[in-house]
């Protein structure tokens, strides 16, 4: 089947079967490879993209249910002022670790701050707890968001 | 910030393949030898490269490490893989600094792997710092006398008349006269290299570049989503590969509905393959393909949703008659009866338990564990001609390229490994299957395949951390000192005499030493699971055992928990014999001198850590508490304590951890250490509260991140760290800050609720308020 999707503000032609999830037609039909694969069922956020500005899990997303949203991924997501400011904010601060859970950070932190420009620690808590890291770099990435969101990064949700 | 090279693509390096680097045309050696920390003895070689054109601009080489470009870029070769320790950004650190580089000009790239070139490239045992960082400063120091001798010879001057005192140039001292690293490339790489065991190294006081922090070389490319890590990989004509084993191990397949699965769309092939294993039960890391069921697809997801369709009969084998459940009742009756050998005796413990003012007993069990890299197993490779060449996420790339050769009946020589980054690792990267199947079917197909595990295969079958049982008693004099200490460990093999793998326990384990009576002896269960290294191995379930009955005897005793560690490491002790391999065991390996463990480095830490955390002087309300620990693994001193509110449920919340950390003289990049103690001390929290693999009739019962859980963000607690700068051999800091995690958070529970955690992960039903 032909799909058209509009990835990136670019209108992208595919041909595959319609129960493809979305990320593996960015990953292995368009070439997109910063969307990762992790667990495949919703569970890690590894695959987080944006429709229409929402965080959504692309591994679980079928191709046919795609439709004519924008598709925002985190090789486009710099295009947003939020999302130039969340990526600046992780290199600065030096998130990653193996770095293979960030881009979906980067994706649903971007989400966060789009629709919350200053969240408390709850906010970030309840936008970020479907994202894991296995390497558990979740200090700095709360400090991270903060930073983006112009906060003092402190930790403030003292003991 | 360091630049990574912008954008070099996979595919862009895959068509470099071999024949993409300088040959070999010189040795220089190095023997390096620090003495502080005692006897580090390295041998350690560099092979010089002839200069290679790439891209716009002559690369001029000065040594395996450094190339430099006419434009002033510097290029430094990270030799070790990248697994998320932070490896490619602080050895190229360590080389800038030596060459006084502008770290701005630095770009750092993964080495190929070469062992005459860069000796070993591993990653593991947290020993990539501790083995290179006073070679790897000699390197850069070689590096920059060249480019000194170039600038003199140009301005007809001696040497000892320059300087480079500003990053990236060689300066006329009198004149301020100066000339770029990049001018002087050309030059400099015709330099004779001078012997690197006479070259001068910096006094540390005036280092510019070891001890900032300083962000990672890869994020830009990381949060940009640039291709990177080894699932990141594709060739021209490459196919999608899943492979499916037996649900239980050492199972194989009979017969399977491959027409069927053939004539699925997008699927091109399917077809049994036939194992290459030792006899007998599987060792984990031993394990280099097993049998299964290989399905070809035009895309993943077409090969890997065929799973959905496949029938496959399977020979199950002897494993399919293990079970968590009977491993438990099994290690109960072991525990009553006298363990299968003594590891260790001191004194005379049935002497001193019998005469002992006080005796406590307790019990501790720990599960099976899985590694789960967010990034599953894979590999990439291309089989032609005779050669083969993998394209892989691995922490041990020459071993994988030791089983392809093997099992292809191919020279090493050609095998070629690239080593991309890898999305964590934590032991599991060691192992090399993966690579090996990625070989083997590229060899079967005859087009270059991918291999990929589903997230349910991955956490299938992995070689796991093994589970074990410790049955201790311990005895007190009525001024509460201990007088009498016994561990019973109950812990598994694999053919009926060695341990499985993982499962040892060294003879030094403390306290032995510290106590003058003393006993370890163990008993082992026949285990047809495979087991290997994780994070911190042995140290990563030994610490929670340990640590937690040291708290429990501690309580008996009267006495402050960190205050009896203290004194306990105070103790007048034995000394070793032999002398001790990261205070685990006897040394292994031969590539370094380990240096003794030093119980004041502990109490350094704990000190600290008992100041910094508030220890003693919090007022805390009820169900709420500290505990501490201390664990010395990788050749680190890690105190944490942490602090827990047990919610009347039994719900754990941890409030916040402290660590205070001695790992030597130097903290290379303060940024990548911060990360490391933080996500060792998340990582052991995680595993304490969620994380166990149980065994059903031979197969893993668990699936997916639903039900093997990790931590997330709304339980992760702030974590403060605190380094204690001691003057030793500067160390690394990948593993030493898990052991003390789960002991410090259930010591924590312990005191928050009166209840001892006797068995991992923690059962909140067991913490429910009475
Ligand atoms: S891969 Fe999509 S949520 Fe894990
Ligand atoms: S940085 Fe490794 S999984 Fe998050």
């Amino acid at each position: 089947m032909s799909y058209t999707l509009n990835v990136n503000g670019k209108a992208q032609t595919v041909d595959v079967d319609g129960s493809t999830p979305l990320l593996w037609v960015l990953r292995d039909v368009l070439d997109l490879k910063g969307s990762k694969f992790g667990c495949g069922m919703g569970l890690c956020g590894a695959c987080t993209v944006h429709l229409n500005g929402m965080p959504t899990r692309s591994c679980i997303t079928p191709i046919s249910l795609v439709g004519a949203a924008a598709v925002t991924t985190i090789e486009g997501v710099g295009a947003s002022p939020v999302g130039e400011k969340v990526r600046a904010a992780w290199v600065e601060l030096d998130v990653p670790q193996c770095g293979y859970c960030q881009a979906g950070q980067i994706m649903a932190a971007t989400a966060l701050l789009t629709a919350n420009p200053r969240p408390t620690d709850g906010d970030i808590d309840d936008a970020m707890s479907g994202n894991l890291c296995r390497c558990y770099t979740y200090t700095r990435i709360r400090a991270a968001i903060k930073q983006a969101a112009g906060l003092p990064t402190a930790d403030t949700r003292e003991a | 910030m360091a630049r990574a090279r912008a954008v070099e693509t996979l595919e862009r390096r895959a068509g470099a393949g071999r024949a993409g680097r300088g040959s070999v045309t010189r040795r220089a050696f190095l023997v390096a030898s620090a003495a502080a920390g005692g006897g580090l003895l390295i041998d350690f070689s560099v092979p010089v490269f002839a200069a290679t054109a790439r891209g716009a601009h002559r690369r001029y080489t000065l040594n395996a490490y450094i190339q430099i470009d006419p434009d002033d870029t510097v290029t430094i070769m990270s030799k070790c893989p990248e697994i998320g320790q932070g490896i490619k950004t602080s050895l190229p650190m360590v080389i800038a600094e030596e060459l006084d580089a502008d770290w701005g000009k630095v770009v750092a790239e993964q080495a190929p792997l070469d062992g005459r070139a860069y000796g070993a490239q591993f990653a593991g045992g947290s020993f990539s710092t501790p083995m290179n960082y006073e070679p790897l400063r000699r390197v850069g120091a070689s590096a920059r006398a060249m480019l000194v001798a170039a600038a003199a010879q140009a301005w007809g001057i001696g040497p000892e008349h320059c300087d480079t005192q500003i990053p990236g140039y060689v300066r006329h001292t009198g004149t301020g006269r100066k000339l770029s690293y990049g001018a002087l490339s050309a030059r400099a790489s015709r330099m004779k290299p001078p012997d690197m065991r006479m070259v001068k190294v910096k006094d540390p006081k005036d280092f510019r570049i070891i001890g900032k922090p300083l962000s990672g070389v890869d994020n830009p490319l990381i949060v940009t989503g640039q291709p990177l890590f080894g699932i990141d990989m594709s060739l021209p004509g490459m196919k999608y590969a899943v492979f499916e084993k037996c649900p239980v191990f050492g199972g194989r397949p009979v017969s399977a509905n491959l027409e069927e699965i053939k004539a699925l769309p997008g699927v091109r092939d399917a077809f049994l393959v036939p194992g290459a294993r030792p006899t007998g039960l599987p060792d984990g890391m031993a394990i280099t393909l097993q049998d299964g069921v290989a399905i070809i697809g035009d895309s993943w997801w077409a090969a890997n949703a065929a799973l959905d369709k496949l029938i496959v009969e399977w020979d199950e084998g002897p494993v399919a008659s293990q079970s968590t459940e009977s491993f438990d009742r099994m290690a109960t009756a072991l525990s009553s009866g006298l363990p299968g050998k003594i590891l260790r005796r001191d004194g005379n413990v049935d002497q001193a338990l019998a005469s002992a003012a006080k005796v406590i007993e307790g019990e501790y069990a720990y599960p099976l564990v899985a590694h789960t890299p967010l990034e599953p197993m894979n590999a990439t490779a291309r089989y032609a001609d005779g050669a083969v060449e993998v394209w892989a996420p691995t922490q041990n790339p020459a071993a994988g390229q030791g089983a392809i050769a093997k099992l292809l009946g191919l020279a090493p020589s050609n095998v070629t490994v690239h080593m991309l980054r890898a999305g964590g690792g934590f032991g599991r990267r060691l192992g090399t299957e993966y690579m090996v199947e990625a070989a083997v079917l590229s060899k079967m197909t005859g087009v270059p395949i991918k291999v990929l595990r589903n997230r349910k295969q991955d956490i299938q079958h992995e070689f796991y951390r093994p589970a074990g049982y410790h049955y201790f008693k311990a005895g007190l004099d009525g001024s509460g000192t201990l007088t009498a200490f016994r561990d019973h460990f109950v812990t598994f093999t694999s053919d009926g005499e060695k341990y499985s793998n993982s499962a040892d326990m060294a003879p030094d384990e403390f306290p032995a030493r510290f106590v003058p009576n003393l006993e370890y002896g163990v008993s082992m269960m026949l285990l047809g699971v495979p087991t290997g290294p994780m994070r911190a191995p042995q140290s990563n379930a030994l610490g929670y055992a340990f640590q937690s009955f040291l708290d429990e005897v501690a309580l008996a005793a009267g006495k402050d928990p960190i205050q009896f560690r203290i004194d306990l490491l105070r103790t007048a002790h034995l000394v070793p014999n032999p002398p001790p391999f990261g205070g685990r065991g006897p040394r292994r390996g031969g590539f370094m001198m380990m240096p003794e463990f030093d119980p004041k480095r502990g109490v350094g830490v704990l000190e600290l850590v008992r100041e910094k955390s508030g220890w003693g002087r919090r007022t805390l309300p009820p169900r709420t508490g500290m505990g501490a620990a201390f664990y010395y693994s990788h050749l680190g001193y890690i105190a944490e304590v942490m602090q827990v509110t047990v919610a009347p449920e039994g719900t754990v919340k941890v409030d916040k951890v402290w660590i205070a950390a001695d790992v030597g003289r130097q903290i290379v990049n303060p940024s990548g250490a911060l990360n490391q103690l933080q996500g060792g001390a998340l990582d052991g929290i995680s595993q304490a509260l969620g994380q166990a693999i149980t065994i059903d009739r031979g197969r893993v019962v668990k699936t997916n991140f639903d039900d093997y859980t990790l931590l997330r963000m709304n339980q992760a607690p702030p974590v403060e760290v605190y380094f204690n700068i001691t003057d030793n051999m500067v160390t690394g800091l990948g593993e030493p800050a898990v052991p003390p995690a789960p002991p410090a958070l259930c010591n924590a529970i312990a005191a928050a609720t009166g209840k001892r955690v006797r068995r991992l992960p923690i059962d909140p039903a067991t913490l429910v308020a009475t």
